[in-house]
């Protein structure tokens, strides 16, 4: 049994969706190695090689593979697992995984198992189903396994003084790639990652518009060193960018703390959130279904409730 | 421009404001007696074809919308049609037999390549996923059987020459590709809004040829690689703490350890 890690990296550094990947692999119990791909990818690795459990990283600096496109970069993928007779390969269920997994696992003739939440033994995994609304635990009869895990259900794998071997990939098949990059629009923040913040700050259709919206919620984020979600009617309606929804469809967050203002809890909205540790909730209907699953809920105009818990944290840390 | 023709794999699945529940045996979730709806995202597959057709005048030659599910799959397929494919391929699946229930993304990529390979269809447009299953696989593992080149949770789709130009859902923002054709597109929520199928299209939609075939005309190897242990409800939560205030809200989370 030999594991590996397929990490994404971003300016010379390991990514934080892929940290979860590490520790995911270390379940299986055998020797992890790492693989990083594109420009960057070494200095990526001296990272990646200090994190706990690793015991090697190959990286191929070939600028190829910047952008992660999957036309080439699962060949090269495929050609690396086949090379180094890998039993098991984890990636984060990230766009980058669920974008390169399964063209590499059909290259591979492998049906991959999608965002593991639980890793039970080399070849069984539990996975969320219906968005959440069951729970499967699936053992696979392939001969190399092939897993995107869940981030927020493996805890991120740290750095330590552990220096693994690092090495370039023995395979470059830098196979043709038809599809180009063209462009790239990504919201900076200065917040923390939604997908990884451990505090989160949620706004819904109760805001009524987005310059509501955009009044109230990075105050309250800001006083509690959160990140700023939306549920799907706050998207829809204009208030905030898609990438900040939380949902069945739109990111699965678990964090410490959830605080959700003015969102009235619908089923899909409900899948993305339920596994946070302590669930808040602000809102003026007193039988909005979110209540049924917050731990702390404030039935409250938001209007007046959000700005006096913003104030009233800030003079808290004062 | 490249003639398209266009391939929509379509999954009828349990409506998404049905909430599911597992069976008594802890083996799966019930279906039946449930709402069934065509996958959420195979609608949007669809709109974007016709959406497609009706933008590039000439360009779309065909849509074809394919299901692999049990009989009942046919309605579903018809509501494809009624809001515009052209025509329909009903691969039936005896729900009896388990090996044919609950096809892994793995086995209908290879179904899907049969038929692009005897249709001749130079794009495919599927959903992102399936509602029920979740894996997010079939188009990029289809993409991959094929050789062709793939761009994933479409939010704009754009036919230029022989190329299609698609902006993508990633995380934290956007991205452009552009694909060469022939390609496999999946598409994501932000991409359009479907429409619903009129009485006029509905009526039409009769008339459109849908045709049945077995799994057993396919030269597909459909033994599961995944065995299915249990399925089982996640705990649920126990919420309904309430408070009064603001005040009261901060001391109960500083209690919980959440601030």
């Amino acid at each position: 049994l030999s594991t590996l890690a397929v990490l994404e990296h971003k300016e010379g550094k390991v990514s934080p969706q892929s940290f979860p990947a590490v520790t995911a692999a270390s379940k299986f119990g055998g020797p992890i190695t790492v693989f990083l791909a594109g420009s960057g990818s070494e200095k990526a690795a001296e990272q990646a090689a200090k994190l706990n459990g690793v015991e090697k990283v190959i990286y191929t600096s070939n600028n190829a593979y910047d952008k992660g496109l999957p036309e080439n970069f699962a060949p090269l993928l495929v050609e690396n697992i086949k090379k180094g007779n890998f039993t098991h390969v984890v990636g984060a269920h990230s766009a980058f995984g669920k974008n390169i997994l399964p063209r590499a696992s059909a290259l591979l003739d492998v049906q991959q198992i999608s965002d593991c939440i639980e890793i039970k033994d080399e070849n069984t995994f539990v996975r969320p189903i219906y968005a959440g609304n069951a729970i499967a635990t699936v053992r696979s009869t392939d001969t190399i396994k092939i897993v995107t895990i869940r981030g927020t259900a493996f805890l991120p794998a740290e750095e330590t003084s552990n220096t693994a071997a690092i090495e370039e990939a023995p395979v470059d098949p830098n196979a043709e790639c038809t599809t180009v990059w063209i462009s790239e629009n990504l919201t900076r923040s200065e917040r923390p990652d939604l997908g990884t913040a451990p505090k989160v700050v949620s706004g819904g259709r109760g805001l009524k518009d987005k310059e509501n919206f955009d009044k109230l919620m990075p105050p309250l984020a800001d006083a509690l060193g959160a990140a700023i979600g939306a549920s799907r009617a706050a998207v829809d309606a204009g208030f905030a960018d898609n990438s900040l929804q939380v949902g069945q469809t739109g990111k699965v967050v678990a964090p410490q703390l959830y605080l959700a203002a003015g969102i009235s809890g619908a089923i899909q909205h409900l899948a993305g959130m339920k596994d946070s540790k302590v669930i808040a909730a602000i809102n003026k209907d007193p039988d909005a279904p979110i209540f049924q699953v917050a731990d702390v809920g404030l039935v409250a105009d938001l209007f007046q409730a959000v700005p006096e818990l913003t104030e009233k944290l800030n003079a808290g840390r004062k | 421009m490249t003639s398209l023709r266009i391939l929509v794999p379509i999954k009828r699945v349990i409506d998404y404001a049905v909430k599911p529940r597992v069976n008594a045996t802890k083996t799966a979730v019930v279906t039946s007696g449930v709402k069934m709806s065509m996958n959420p995202f195979d609608e949007l597959s669809i709109e974007e074809s016709v959406r497609l057709r009706e933008r590039n005048k000439g360009a779309v030659q065909d849509i074809l919308a394919f299901s692999a599910g049990p009989t009942k799959a046919a309605d579903t397929l018809r509501t494809a049609m009624a809001m515009g494919a052209d025509r329909a391929l009903l691969v039936e699946l005896d729900e009896n037999r388990p090996k044919e229930r609950d096809l892994e993304p793995l086995t209908v990529a290879k179904l899907l390549r049969e038929v692009v390979h005897k249709e001749g269809c130079n794009m495919v447009i599927c959903g992102k996923q399936s509602i029920d299953d979740d894996s997010g696989q079939t188009g990029q593992m289809l993409a991959g059987l094929l050789g062709w080149g793939q761009a994933t949770q479409a939010a704009k789709v754009e036919v230029q020459g022989d190329e299609v130009v698609v902006t993508k859902e990633v995380d934290g923002g956007e991205e452009v590709v552009r694909v060469k054709l022939p390609a496999v597109v999946t598409t994501d929520l932000r991409l359009n809004e479907p429409r619903y199928a009129t009485l006029p299209g509905i009526m039409k939609a009769k008339k459109k040829p849908m045709e049945k075939k077995k799994l057993a005309d396919f030269n597909v190897d459909f033994k599961k690689r995944l065995e299915t242990l249990e399925v089982v409800e996640p705990p649920p939560r126990q919420g309904g703490g309430k408070v009064d205030s603001v005040d009261g809200l901060i001391s109960r989370l500083k209690e919980l350890g959440a601030i």
